[in-house]
């Protein structure tokens, strides 16, 4: 007795197609995975036969061998079991062999036969459609997240048993909804009083996609500020919002589409591979995960050198590459970045005249300031606490004002650049295109340039900013003062 | 670098020798108070320091410093890439003459010849914290810069900090700089200014009063102190805290009658502490090289006064009323904009144009300062 069901195996962001073949022969009752399975898929096997037991199938007592195919391709997690249990039932004639033929399966067992979700539900429903199949089953709560697939039946099922239903027609596929618009409890602005530059750089951060390191005393607004950044973003496009509620299913997340853009904030002890991804099979590290939204590295100093070092290339690609000997993995990478530091281990700053620090410590400290890193940082701003009158300033603009500005300097860059992309994006030859200075404006970066030391890269860096600043005014060329305005928030640079 | 240039009595360098030997013993002796205590020790005959230090094994360590080879020393100190010039020699600092526990020998690096430059009257020594702040820094590179342009010296212990940025000034206006050593001269100490170390030896002098290869102690920081205080007619401390190894040398500097300076700090700022203090105590005040190049040379004085002031572009009311508030304390851009009122891309632009005129610099953490740069007046 021979059957094939359908499922998938999550490489990276992505689901790859895998068929679940039972074969059920005779000999000694025996339950054997084959296929590169992983320990949690090799445990299916208890769960599968105490699900079907208790939820009133009847379990083969013969030999049962399962191969998971293709073998070459790394299995791993309990999302491999109904697709296991469906294969088993179909190859005892106990289910209909046009239910695992049209459906593909993926979901974990509970003993009792309930079925729980399994991560990456968006991505398989997404590979079922490219394999032609005319729907997939899932456990309710991925239901909603695979739903987001048009031309695709995506059907819940909460028990073992509802399988049978599957089968003779009768169980509703979920409605294709739109997306809800998100609701609008995110942190306010308006909180942050007393900061009117700290406001502007936030504002020009937020049209631009650039990159924002804030430094200063602990207690000055830095965190405060930067939390305050996701409620100036712009909504996520329909098919942004696809890609950031897939990496967070494959992540694990399950339940309904993601509204808003990510805002990841790890904590400084994170490894390099947390940060960027990696293991085999390879998993999407925080910078995935961030995708489309915002990574906030808070204490930018305490972090491990080697994680910064490995966050340079996603920064530059919006992608990260990771090469196992079973392949290489593609995963999707553009975040913007933002940090927030003290100026050294004791948070007085080593300029202030109150720095207890060691010499030695401060340098290290620094280094990971102003290492390469720092060359890849947009704005950078000194934040220190305002005094407290500051603290009840009245008619602060809230979050909605500055995002229409945000919107409208967001749209003159879609228009310029295409779908989705930001100034912050722009490569090289887009910036000899679309960042034209006229000879005055040219030389106040000229002299910019040799005064303050920055490097080719930085000069770049400011054109990208000060077309930003241009965009939020409105402006068709780039001014002396965009130009000067952008030089002021460059990094930094050693003494 | 050869035994041939070093010119050195076996008296002498067996007395250096004894004290490199006793160092450990030093330490232990002067652990209650390193700055005076092995000051006081250092003046004693070899015999009654030896007793002062390690009495039970006094005999022993007697006969062994008598039995010192001195051809034998000579080679060590050749053999360490340095030379070795004694009290009785006639290319011994003359300023050294003054202190009651004068070494015996000076070993160093760099062209003994220039030994002959290094007279009171023509140098400056030029100490400070190992944490500045930005404007410290600042302060002291640019005084040494402009000290050594005018062919003054400029001695000072490499120290990070304070230190380390007056030899580099010095050293960018291609003057004469002298680093005066805790520890054996062949050691470049702190490890990280190996690059400093040698452009000194290369282009001044890297001298010390431990033979080569003696490792620094608590006590030898202090020691060295009172031989940059002697070497120069003036100290200038630029920033010190409270309390500090530069304060020590100021210390040394007015018990041997040199002139005492210090570079004025904002008070209660911790980095300035101990210099306001020198200040509030007599100390002079000073502001820029003129001011150390007035009290070092009083002759024409006033023909120079003004040479070693540049003063940068003219500037429009509304930047001067940005540079005023910077002057005035506010130093992140969010403190400027409140305090200016001014919409941040205007001051952001103001900012720019202040710093690219040279007026403002930011530091390491982003906040403005001015530098010593000085406006044009009223127009």
């Amino acid at each position: 007795m021979f059957a094939l069901a359908r499922t998938f195996a999550l490489v990276g962001v992505e689901a790859e197609p895998v068929y679940v073949e039972v074969d059920i022969g005779g000999g000694l009752p025996s339950f054997t995975i084959v296929g590169l399975p992983d320990a949690a898929v090799r445990e299916s096997r208890e769960r599968v036969r105490s699900a079907l037991r208790n939820s009133g199938f009847k379990y083969p007592e013969h030999r049962i061998t399962v191969n998971l195919a293709p073998a070459d391709v790394r299995k791993a997690g309990p999302g491999f079991d109904l697709a296991i249990a469906a294969a088993i039932l179909a190859a005892t004639g106990q289910l209909p062999q046009a239910v695992v033929d049209n459906y593909a399966m993926a979901g974990e067992l509970a003993l009792d036969g309930a079925i729980r979700p399994a991560p990456g539900a968006l991505a398989m429903a997404e590979g079922a459609r490219g394999w032609g199949l005319r729907g997939v089953a899932v456990a309710p709560p991925d239901a909603t997240q695979a739903a987001l697939v048009a031309g695709l039946e995506v059907v819940p099922v909460e028990h073992v048993t509802r399988l049978r239903e599957l089968g003779e027609g009768s169980l509703e596929p979920v409605a294709r909804v739109e997306p809800p618009a998100p609701d609008d409890d995110l942190p306010d602005l308006a909180d942050l009083r007393g900061h009117p530059v700290l406001r502007s750089c936030l504002e020009i951060a937020a049209a631009g996609a650039h990159s924002l390191l804030l430094i200063g005393p602990p207690g000055g607004g830095k965190t405060l500020a930067l939390q305050r950044l996701p409620s100036l973003l712009p909504p996520l496009s329909p098919q942004e919002l696809i890609e950031v509620t897939r990496i967070a299913g494959v992540c694990g997340e399950n339940g309904g589409p993601r509204l808003r853009r990510p805002f990841r904030a790890p904590h400084h002890t994170i490894s390099g591979r947390a940060l960027v991804g990696g293991g085999s099979p390879p998993r999407p590290g925080e910078v995935t995960r961030a995708h489309r939204g915002v990574l906030f590295l808070d204490e930018l100093g305490e972090f491990r050198r080697d994680a910064l070092e490995a966050l340079r290339v996603p920064l530059e690609q919006g992608s990260v590459t990771i090469s196992r000997t079973s392949g290489t993995v593609s995963l999707p990478s553009r975040f913007m970045l933002v940090a927030a530091s003290n100026p050294c281990p004791c948070g007085h700053g080593e300029d202030s005249g109150e720095c207890d620090c060691h010499p030695g410590a401060v340098t290290r400290y620094r280094a990971k300031l102003s290492g390469a890193l720092a060359d890849r940082i947009d704005i950078s701003l000194s934040v220190e606490p305002p005094p407290a009158e500051e603290l009840l300033e009245d008619g602060v603009e809230d979050s909605a004002g500055v995002r229409e500005r945000v919107l409208a300097a967001r749209r003159r860059q879609e228009e310029r650049l295409g779908p989705g992309r930001t100034n912050a994006e722009m490569t090289p030859g887009e910036v000899r295109r679309h960042c034209e200075l006229d000879p005055q404006a040219r030389q106040v970066l000229e002299r910019g340039h040799r005064q303050l030391r920055l490097s080719a890269r930085g000069w770049d860096r400011c054109l990208r900013l000060a077309r930003t600043i241009a965009d939020l005014a409105g402006a068709e060329r780039i001014t002396p003062d965009h130009v000067r305005r952008a030089l002021s928030a460059r990094r930094p640079v050693d003494p | 670098m050869s035994g041939a240039r070093s010119a050195a009595c076996p008296e002498c360098l067996r007395r250096a020798w004894l004290v490199g030997s006793l160092s450990g013993h030093i330490e232990k002796a002067a652990a209650d108070a390193p700055g005076s205590r092995a000051h006081e020790l250092l003046a004693l005959s070899d015999e009654r320091l030896v007793r002062a230090v390690a009495r039970a094994r006094a005999g022993s360590i007697l006969r062994g410093a008598a039995d010192r080879d001195p051809r034998r020393l000579l080679e060590a100190v050749a053999g360490a890439g340095a030379w070795a010039c004694c009290r009785h020699d006639g290319r011994y600092p003359s300023g050294l003459a003054d202190l009651r526990d004068a070494p015996a020998v000076l070993f160093g690096r760099g062209d003994p010849a220039l030994l002959g430059e290094l007279v009171p009257d023509g140098a400056v020594t030029i100490v400070g914290t190992r944490r500045p702040s930005g404007y410290g820094r600042e302060l002291a590179t640019s005084l040494a810069r402009e000290v050594a342009a005018a062919g003054v010296g400029v001695v000072s212990g490499m120290a990070l900090g304070i230190d380390s940025r007056a030899h580099a000034g010095a050293l960018e206006a291609g003057g004469f700089t002298v680093a005066v050593l805790g520890n054996g001269v062949d050691i470049a100490y702190p490890a990280s200014s190996r690059q400093l170390y040698a452009q000194i030896a290369e282009r001044g002098l890297v001298i010390s009063e431990l033979p080569p290869g003696t490792a620094a102690r608590r006590w030898s920081f202090p020691a060295r102190n009172r031989i940059m205080a002697a070497l120069s007619a003036m100290t200038v401390v630029v920033e010190a805290r409270e309390p500090s190894g530069s304060l020590i040398t100021a210390e040394f500097a007015q018990e041997l009658g040199r002139q005492l300076g210090a570079v004025p700090g904002r008070v209660g700022t911790s980095s300035a502490a101990g210099t306001n203090g020198l200040l509030r105590d007599g100390a002079a005040v000073i502001r820029g090289a003129g001011d150390v190049l007035d009290a070092l040379l009083p002759i024409g004085a006033e023909a120079r006064r003004g040479a070693f002031s540049p003063r940068g572009p003219a500037l429009d009311a509304g930047l001067g009323r940005v540079l005023e508030l910077v002057e005035g304390g506010a130093g992140t851009p969010d403190a400027l904009a409140r305090a200016s009122g001014l919409e941040p891309g205007a001051l952001a632009s103001a900012l720019v144009q202040l710093e690219l005129s040279g007026y403002l610099r930011s530091d390491t953490a982003g906040r403005y300062e001015r530098t010593p740069l000085e406006a044009p007046e009223h127009p």
